[in-house]
């Protein structure tokens, strides 16, 4: 059953009387196939007409939807053969951080990305796709592994954020995210970062840092949810949908503020109503972008991607 | 007898006690209550007298204990912010920005300079948490790069010291890649091999942590300054408990392997360019 946003319910109840027509045909062989048609082209426009103009709230939602696909589901999906890798070496394995070797059209790539859960027991299996230290330090490990045999590294983002527990504090949480901003902004193979869901903050940011940094055209990412901007400047959660707006966390926003290098399409009605035609976007754009970056010498490569975050900042 | 004893200090405070002190004459220590003249204080380094209390302090006051004879240049003190996002909560954030220069005398919430500390040249940044909570936007990014850079073309040390609540909303996109762009550029500080020596003081928090603050070469820290990633309340929450002694403090983080000293104001200067001296090779 597909689940449906509250601005999606046009589109829903479109679905619902398509569904009931095939009842109708299939009981009692009545025709109805110019019905029918006429019902995908209304679903279709009607889908378009929603979708071009979301509010930045909307795309949050659009975002967190719960049948978006994750991490392991584009690389599963993306890849002819997948090995996970996991650990630290150092303190454990952190399950809402996953990581490893994928053959992307024949070619090896290092995957990393946070992983959330898809019902309620995975959910806290996967601490909601918030990381610990040892997360980031697991994508650390793999990072420098990929450095070591010329492997390009491809980030997929989708975080409410760095877990904020009392041991992610005693284990270092601001150490651990500094230490990949430094040594991403050195890596010798390309990266390319792609927020898939929510890019929430440091948790986001540290497997943020890449030559390509893309954002799916439904996700966000900010120095804050617009939830807990709101409780801090407005004191409460009820300006959720103002600090949506303000924030100007949408793809778009972040790619004419010059933040990030590009936005990736999706599929009509987002991610989550074609979860095959997004694979299939991301696994295309992906192979391009490393082909393009492969062919730069890797210590321009980092010179560029210096510069890059060095302009980034509004000031007189 | 009542029914009831109180046993929290404070509750107790007899009326003489509670005297309300006129601003800018005394100092009276939050902690223990100790009251000296601001003169004394001033001569103490803003530190309590009665229990050791460090009282934050701003650039004003750290420029004045590290550099020699207080001589200095600043490095862009004009830079001031803009405001990329039109960003607009109950207030927008030009008229914020205009507030908090008013009522500090500051720019923005860091301050950069260039001088002799005990006979070494170094570049200094220090961060003030009266503006707007030392938070970290599009002028602390650029004065930390541009810090770095004057370090890089003058061969000398880039120290930082840090005050903050992490980074500032107004800026949203904007602030978090600052952290992006410290971190960036320090690594170009590492090339050169001249050292990063990183000062933590109470508080350091949020993107400021999760950056620069925590890559120094050297992580230093005031003692008792709170330093975490989330917030002590955001913990709080989290974990659905109340927090033990002593935690996210210096004394905690050193002892959980991310700072190198913990070191009192007072000698702040000293361990500083001893530590500096000794970062360079001797024959």
């Amino acid at each position: 059953m597909r689940t449906y946003l509250d601005f999606e319910e046009p589109i829903k109840e479109l679905h619902e009387q398509l569904e009931k027509t095939k009842e109708i045909q299939e009981k009692s062989k009545v025709d109805v196939k110019t019905l029918t048609s006429d019902l995908v082209q209304k679903i279709e426009q009607t889908t378009k007409d929603i979708f071009a103009s979301l509010t930045p709230w909307q795309r949050v939602q659009l975002s967190r939807h719960p049948q978006r696909p994750y991490t392991l589901g584009y690389i599963n999906a993306m890849t002819e053969e997948f090995i996970e890798l996991h650990g630290d070496r150092n303190f454990g394995d952190d399950h809402a951080m996953v990581g490893g070797l994928g053959m992307l059209n024949g070619r090896s790539v290092m995957f990393i990305g946070q992983q959330k859960g898809i019902n309620t027991k995975m959910r806290q299996y996967r601490n909601f796709g918030m990381a610990n230290p040892e997360g980031y330090r697991k994508a650390l490990r793999l990072m420098k592994m990929a450095e070591k045999f010329d492997i390009p590294v491809v980030t997929l983002i989708d975080t409410p954020g760095a877990f904020p527990g009392l041991e992610a504090e005693e284990r270092g949480q601001g150490e651990a995210i500094a230490k990949n901003l430094m040594e991403m902004v050195k890596l010798r193979v390309p990266v390319i970062c792609v927020i898939i869901g929510e890019g929430a903050s440091g948790g986001a940011l540290g497997i943020g840092i890449g030559d390509q940094v893309v954002m799916l055209e439904n996700s966000w990412y900010s120095v804050i949810s617009p939830e807990n901007c709101s409780t801090i400047l407005w004191r409460n959660w009820d300006h959720k949908i103002e600090a949506a707006d303000a924030l100007k966390l949408t793809s778009m926003d972040m790619l004419n503020n010059k933040l990030i290098d590009g936005v990736i399409s999706e599929p009509l009605g987002g991610a989550h109503a074609d979860p095959e035609g997004m694979f299939e976007i991301l696994k295309k754009e992906l192979t391009e972008r490393i082909d393009t970056l492969e062919k730069i010498d890797p210590e321009k490569r980092i010179k560029n991607r210096i510069k890059k975050f060095s302009a980034m900042g509004e000031f007189q | 007898m009542g029914w009831f004893k109180r046993i929290k200090s404070g509750i107790t405070t007899k009326s003489k006690d509670k005297k309300e002190i006129p601003e800018g004459l005394w100092y009276k220590c939050p902690s223990c209550k100790h009251v000296a003249t601001s003169e004394e204080q001033e001569k103490l380094l803003w530190v309590c007298e009665g229990c050791g209390h460090h009282e934050r302090i701003g650039s004003e006051e750290y420029f004045s204990i590290l550099f020699d004879n207080n001589e200095f240049k600043e490095l862009n003190p004009r830079m001031v912010s803009g405001d990329p996002l039109v960003f607009t909560d109950t207030k927008a954030y030009p008229d914020r920005l205009a507030k908090s220069q008013a009522a500090t005398g500051l720019k923005d919430a860091i301050r950069t300079a260039y001088g002799p500390i005990d006979g070494q040249n170094a570049v200094v940044a220090c961060m003030d948490f009266r503006f707007i909570g030392g938070s970290m936007g599009s002028v602390v990014g650029e004065k930390i790069a541009r810090g770095i850079d004057y370090a890089i073309k003058n061969e000398c040390p880039f120290i930082c010291l840090s005050k903050s609540g992490g980074a500032r909303m107004m800026e949203a996109g904007f602030s978090l890649m600052q952290m992006a762009k410290t971190s960036a550029k320090l690594t170009q500080l590492a090339d050169a091999k001249l050292p990063y020596i990183s000062i933590l003081t109470d508080p350091t928090t949020g993107g400021v942590t999760a950056s620069f603050a925590m890559l120094g070469d050297l992580n230093i820290a005031e003692p008792k300054a709170l330093i975490g990633f989330a917030g002590p309340r955001v913990v709080k929450e989290t974990i659905g408990k109340d927090l033990p002694e002593g935690f996210q403090r210096s004394e905690f983080v050193r002892d959980h392997g991310f700072l190198d000293y913990i070191v009192e104001r007072s000698k702040l200067k000293s361990q500083l360019s001893l530590s500096l001296k000794m970062l360079r090779k001797t024959n």
